[in-house]
């Protein structure tokens, strides 16, 4: 189980984006949503350590993860996929995907991890993740890492995100068999209804607090309702 | 061969004996066996020190090695090797030095190549310098290549000096001829206080002929680079010159390609960039479970693949 206590994080500048959030995820598949701006994924981001919260403490299975290094935290068991995926010279999908693994993997069994996010696995396994790629390629080979690595907590920070109509399809049915094959939290950021709708929980995020929690049923109807942009405010979700 | 000199050719070539086919090697400053093979005969120099190779016209698929070692700490040698491709040919020539100082005095090899492609000859030269020992002493080397092409000949050269070489200082100087098209990869890694240079000029002086040249260095510690490469379209052609260095620690580097355009259908590109290696890609790394250090390690290891 993941648990954030009154997390809180303020920019270098003094700007706050997030001010004591808690919550506790113990469900198999959560999405934060919330309108742009509202800080998911600096929240994000404080899970994964790359960013330091400014107060407040993050817990995996009880035991305070606050202070451990990305490195740390990624062999703890949580993994993290960018939103937009990182690009580099020389580097191949293989090495990605057996660096993820942990181990040195077989082309048969890279090509799987790429198969289930519906790339032709021969075509890619030895390109470089480079500017060769398309951004929904990276995209999908961001989700086949985090496949790969099969860790306790899988954070996507909105895996839709530059990826288009077609492919979206497919990722959903990413998602579901990810879902469905794997026994880890599923933490995903998304602004789609679509991904929304496959989610155990939906958390909302607004002006840097928690705006809402609740299970998919009651949280969802509310988000597409006429006023729905309104309902969920900060103000309403204290009182 | 005793088992330093093994380590060097194998660092160096790949190999773990004396090649098959066309070979000569060199070690500590004389030779040390040459092989002929049905096309491509091997003949020492009379004049100075060095080998003439002369690969007979329509030879294929066929490959020399010239490997040198260098074992014995301050020998200081100059070598001028001169390859002859016939008409037509499609061969490999595999170079390389290896350096094992283990003394206090300097040992330095500079090895002065000339390429001579035919019409239609197509040549893959591949070169790698690496260098060792514990001792004080500097490994050096400063290789010169000349390469005279041929109308429609083709040439590929990959250069790599990765590890061990404390000052190198290359020239290349390339003519082509009409429809000749030069490639040319070249990869450095500099650590400690290590110093190299490269310095290409390439002439295209012949109708729809074309060069790349394609530089990807690292530069650690306090080590210092230059590169510099000079393109010059003399006729209707095409050029392009490239650098990409990544800077590390208290490392300097300095990239000066230059594109010269002395024909109205000359067309010159060139490009260089430096920079550290960027955050993001040191932290997606490391959230696949990787340190810094190893995240590091991995980008430069790709980036000089």
């Amino acid at each position: 189980m993941l648990e954030l206590k009154n997390l809180s994080y303020q920019t270098s500048e003094g700007k706050e984006i997030l001010r004591n959030v808690s919550l506790k995820i113990d469900d198999r598949f959560v999405a934060i949503t919330g309108p742009n701006g509202s800080g998911k994924s600096t929240l994000a981001k404080l899970i994964a350590g790359i960013y330091t919260p400014t107060s407040g403490q993050i817990l995996l299975d009880g035991e305070d993860i606050t202070d451990l290094s990305i490195t740390e935290r990624a062999n703890h068991g949580i993994s993290f996929a960018f939103q937009q995926p990182v690009r580099f010279k020389g580097i191949t999908v293989k090495d990605l995907i057996s660096i993820a693994s942990g181990k040195k993997i077989s082309i048969s069994e890279a090509c799987q991890y790429l198969s289930e996010v519906g790339l032709c696995a021969k075509d890619y396994i030895n390109r470089e993740v480079d500017a060769s790629l398309s951004g929904g390629e990276l995209k999908r080979i961001e989700i086949a890492m985090i496949n790969a690595r099969g860790t306790k907590i899988s954070v996507f920070d909105e895996p839709e995100a530059g990826i288009d109509l077609w492919s979206f399809n497919n990722l959903i049915q990413v998602f579901k068999s990810m879902y469905e094959r794997t026994r880890g939290t599923i933490l995903i950021i998304s602004h789609q209804e679509r991904i929304l709708d496959i989610a155990d929980k939906i958390v909302v995020i607004a002006g840097g607090e928690v705006a809402a929690y609740g299970a998919k049923n009651e949280i969802l109807p509310e988000l597409l309702g006429a006023q729905a942009g309104c309902r969920f405010t900060a103000k309403e979700a204290r009182a | 061969m005793d088992k330093i000199q093994k380590h060097l050719l194998e660092e160096i070539a790949d190999l773990h004996e004396v090649p098959q086919g066309a070979y000569s090697l060199r070690i500590n400053g004389s030779l040390y066996g040459k092989n002929d093979s049905e096309n491509i005969s091997i003949v020492k120099k009379e004049d100075k020190p060095g080998i003439d190779i002369y690969i007979r016209p329509g030879t294929k698929n066929e490959s020399v090695h010239i490997p040198v070692l260098l074992s014995q700490t301050g020998l200081k040698e100059l070598v001028y090797n001169d390859f002859h491709v016939g008409e037509d040919c499609d061969v490999t020539i595999v170079a390389g030095c290896g350096i094992h100082n283990s003394g206090s005095a300097e040992s330095e090899h500079s090895g002065i190549h000339a390429f001579y492609l035919a019409k239609g000859a197509k040549l893959k030269y591949v070169e790698k310098h690496y260098g060792e020992g514990d001792g004080s002493g500097k490994n050096l080397m400063n290789p010169t290549t000349i390469v005279v092409m041929e109308e429609n000949s083709y040439m590929e050269m990959e250069t790599a000096q990765i590890k061990g070489v404390d000052s190198t200082k290359r020239a290349t100087t390339a003519t082509l001829a009409d429809g000749a098209t030069l490639i040319v990869r070249e990869k450095i890694m500099t650590h400690g206080e290590q110093f190299a240079e490269t310095d290409f000029t390439v002439d295209l002086n012949g109708e729809n002929c074309g060069a790349h040249v394609v530089s990807r260095s690292v530069a650690k510690d306090n080590s210092r680079q230059t590169f510099l490469s000079r393109v010059r379209g003399n006729n209707k052609c095409s050029g392009h010159t490239e650098c990409d260095a990544i800077i590390m620690d208290d490392a300097q580097v300095t990239a000066l390609p230059q594109i010269e355009a002395n024909h109205v259908d000359a067309s010159l590109i060139h490009e260089a960039a430096i920079g550290k290696i960027a955050g993001e890609q040191l932290i997606k790394l490391m959230t696949l479970g990787l340190t810094e250090k190893e995240a590091e390690e991995q980008i430069v290891n790709g980036f000089l693949k």
